[in-house]
């Protein structure tokens, strides 16, 4: 009890030096867990993807869009419970910087393959009825104060000219991990356009969406339906949602790997500062040490003191940090939506900030500790005076 | 010798060196004598003399190159670090030229400190604590730190924290040397009741006159050597 007294008080003995080097754990903490909230929104469309949804696609590239013929086909491989279908559309809302996914879809089968997509019954009879209607997430539409009935007008960038859409719903997330910030329209009311402008791109889809019976049988449905157009003009390319997923984010690996070895140099950095406040603590207390070691402590006694103060210092710090880390989230996720719609601090990131904590303090007490536990006693008490 | 005159320390031929860097430097040379129980023993020299070390070898903080000392009926030399820590917290009471408090700890705290490597119940160390610094004078002092304090009024502490544990010797290296005067002669009064009253055996080392004119017996130490003359103080 008295040797917790004294590492309490000696990591606040010097409350400039303290309070700096808590600042300095709180605010690397806080960057840590915000960079780490990034790589986190980057895989979160990986996580929130089903087991049981398929994702079919040209095997060549997406940019090749697929016969819409191929719905009817691929409905009839075993274990295949829903077809869908959609394509994106690119459009742009007033300018460019306005970026937010929009999708043409077929709307009846493509809301009931995504049940944490939750849409009022009304708005969704609605959409269903107005050829122009558009369904999008709650945070799109807080973001552009767009109220059901606005028309909303987006320019088309894959398909030229001005696209008006009537909002006909808002859907909610099931849970925080839904992104809220898409924009989904009738795949009909493109096609038709598209017969007109340019029929030879008419009646196809960029994408079929698949729901199977059940998640174990995915891979084999996933090897059925592609056996069924090998050597067809399309061949297709099928795979889980969190294949496909994992597939758009390969392309930013190198941003992620990028932003994950600056979140470990951080720590890294940080680890050094701690480690020169406690050379520099423990130095001044060698005196100390050496006369509790002669009234009869032992290395172990003064392990625990060393260990014990580090760890008050870098604990509070990460405690600080980490409570810092959840406004900075918010804040950070309502500037920057567009990019990162899914921006949660996960348990995962507190857990490492955790880990963080506990290896800055022991990289930081290990060599001051060694030495305190070392030093003759005879020569640590001349050094007081 | 009978058994009312047997040494509590029996210091024989005891030699010590330093090694610095590739340089041996001696510091003792064949050092021999008893202190007898009770006794409170000046050990005097110039700088550099080797009092402090005899003194830290005397109270098991320091390692001796050969020879014995014999503290009561325990050859210190032959213990282990482990062994020679838990005799030093049972045996030993320091008292040093800077106090060496615990900056962080009140008075009553600092001298409960010792206490904390012994079987004592928190309220029995507390009531020991208190009883040591109300000995020392310094009752209305127990919850004020050593910053809050005179240098007399921490070496009182540190007098109470030496001797809280009722060890079997006091060890004081140069303890009047940051005084003012008034304050040093408080605590060499202190001392010379300690040694009077209680029947503690003091060994202090000190190279002003007046604190070793308080003690009874006066040792001189010259370039490591001692000398074989005995001072005997005529108070």
């Amino acid at each position: 009890m008295l040797l917790a007294k004294i590492l309490f008080r000696n990591a606040f003995h010097n409350k400039l030096r303290s309070s700096l080097t808590i600042l300095g754990i709180a605010v690397a903490i806080l960057a840590f867990g915000l960079l780490r909230t990034v790589i986190s929104s980057f895989y979160a469309g990986v996580e929130a993807a089903s087991a049981s949804r398929l994702v079919t696609r040209n095997a060549i590239s997406i940019i090749f869009p697929l016969p819409i013929s191929y719905a009817g086909k691929i409905h009839q491989v075993e274990g295949v419970k829903t077809v869908s279908w959609g394509n994106w559309f690119g459009g742009i809302y007033i300018d460019e910087k306005n970026f937010f996914p929009n999708f043409c879809v077929e709307p009846v089968t493509y809301f009931s393959l995504y049940p944490e997509f939750v849409l009022d019954e009304k708005q969704k009879k609605d959409f269903l009825l107005d050829r122009k209607g558009a369904v999008v997430g709650r945070k799109l539409a807080a973001k552009y104060k767009w109220k059901i009935g606005d028309t909303i007008t987006l320019k088309g960038t894959i398909y030229p000219g001005n696209w008006d859409f009537v909002l006909r719903g808002i859907y909610r997330g099931r849970d925080q991990t839904v992104d809220e910030t898409q924009f989904f329209f009738q795949w009909t009311y493109l096609n038709e356009a598209v017969k007109k402008i340019a029929p030879v791109f008419a009646d196809k889809a960029g994408f079929f969406m698949i729901g199977v019976n059940r998640p174990d049988i995915a891979a084999d449905t996933a090897v059925r339906i592609d056996a069924i157009f090998k050597n067809s003009l399309a061949e297709t390319l099928t795979e889980t949602e969190k294949a496909f997923n994992l597939g758009f984010l390969a392309m930013a690996e190198a941003i992620v790997t990028a932003i994950q070895m600056v979140s470990f140099v951080i720590i890294l950095i940080i680890m050094a500062v701690v480690a020169n406040t406690m050379a520099m603590t423990t130095r001044e207390r060698t005196g100390d040490y050496a006369i509790m070691k002669t009234l009869g402590f032992g290395a172990k006694d003064i392990t625990l003191l060393i260990f014990g103060e580090a760890l008050v210092l870098t604990m509070t710090g990460t405690f600080i940090g980490a409570s810092l880390t959840f406004p900075a989230a918010r804040i950070f996720a309502a500037e920057l939506s567009t990019y990162f719609p899914i921006f949660l601090v996960s348990r995962t990131t507190l857990y490492l900030d955790l880990v963080a904590a506990l290896l800055m303090a022991f990289s930081a007490a290990i060599i001051p500790a060694r030495h305190a536990v070392r030093i003759r006693i005879a020569d640590g008490l001349r050094r007081i005076g | 010798m009978t058994e009312q005159t047997k040494p509590i320390v029996e210091i024989r031929n005891l030699y010590k060196s330093y090694q610095r860097e590739s340089l041996v430097v001696p510091v003792l040379f064949d050092i021999t004598f008893d202190i007898a129980a009770g006794e409170f023993l000046a050990l005097m020299g110039p700088s550099g003399s080797g009092k402090t070390t005899l003194l830290n070898l005397i109270a098991g903080i320091d390692r001796a190159d050969s020879g014995s000392i014999h503290v009561g009926d325990i050859d210190i030399t032959t213990l282990t670090e482990t062994e020679l820590a838990a005799w030093r917290a049972n045996s030993v009471g320091f008292i040093f030229q800077f106090y060496n408090l615990i900056p962080v700890l009140q008075a009553v705290e600092n001298v409960e400190l010792p206490l904390h490597l012994t079987v004592l119940t928190k309220k029995q160390r507390r009531e020991h604590a208190q009883m040591a610094l109300s000995m020392v004078g310094l009752a209305h002092r127990m919850d004020h730190y050593p910053g809050e304090m005179s240098g007399g009024e921490q070496q009182r502490v540190a007098i109470a924290r030496a001797i809280v544990t009722d060890p079997t010797i006091l060890v004081a290296d140069e303890p009047t040397g940051d005084l003012d005067r008034v304050s040093a002669e408080e605590i060499l009064s202190m001392m010379e009741r300690l040694n009077r009253d209680m029947g503690k055996t003091i060994i202090m080392v000190t190279h002003d006159p007046r604190a070793a004119a308080r003690a009874r017996i006066l040792r001189h130490l010259d370039k490591g050597y001692l000398n074989d003359a005995v001072g005997q103080n005529p108070l």
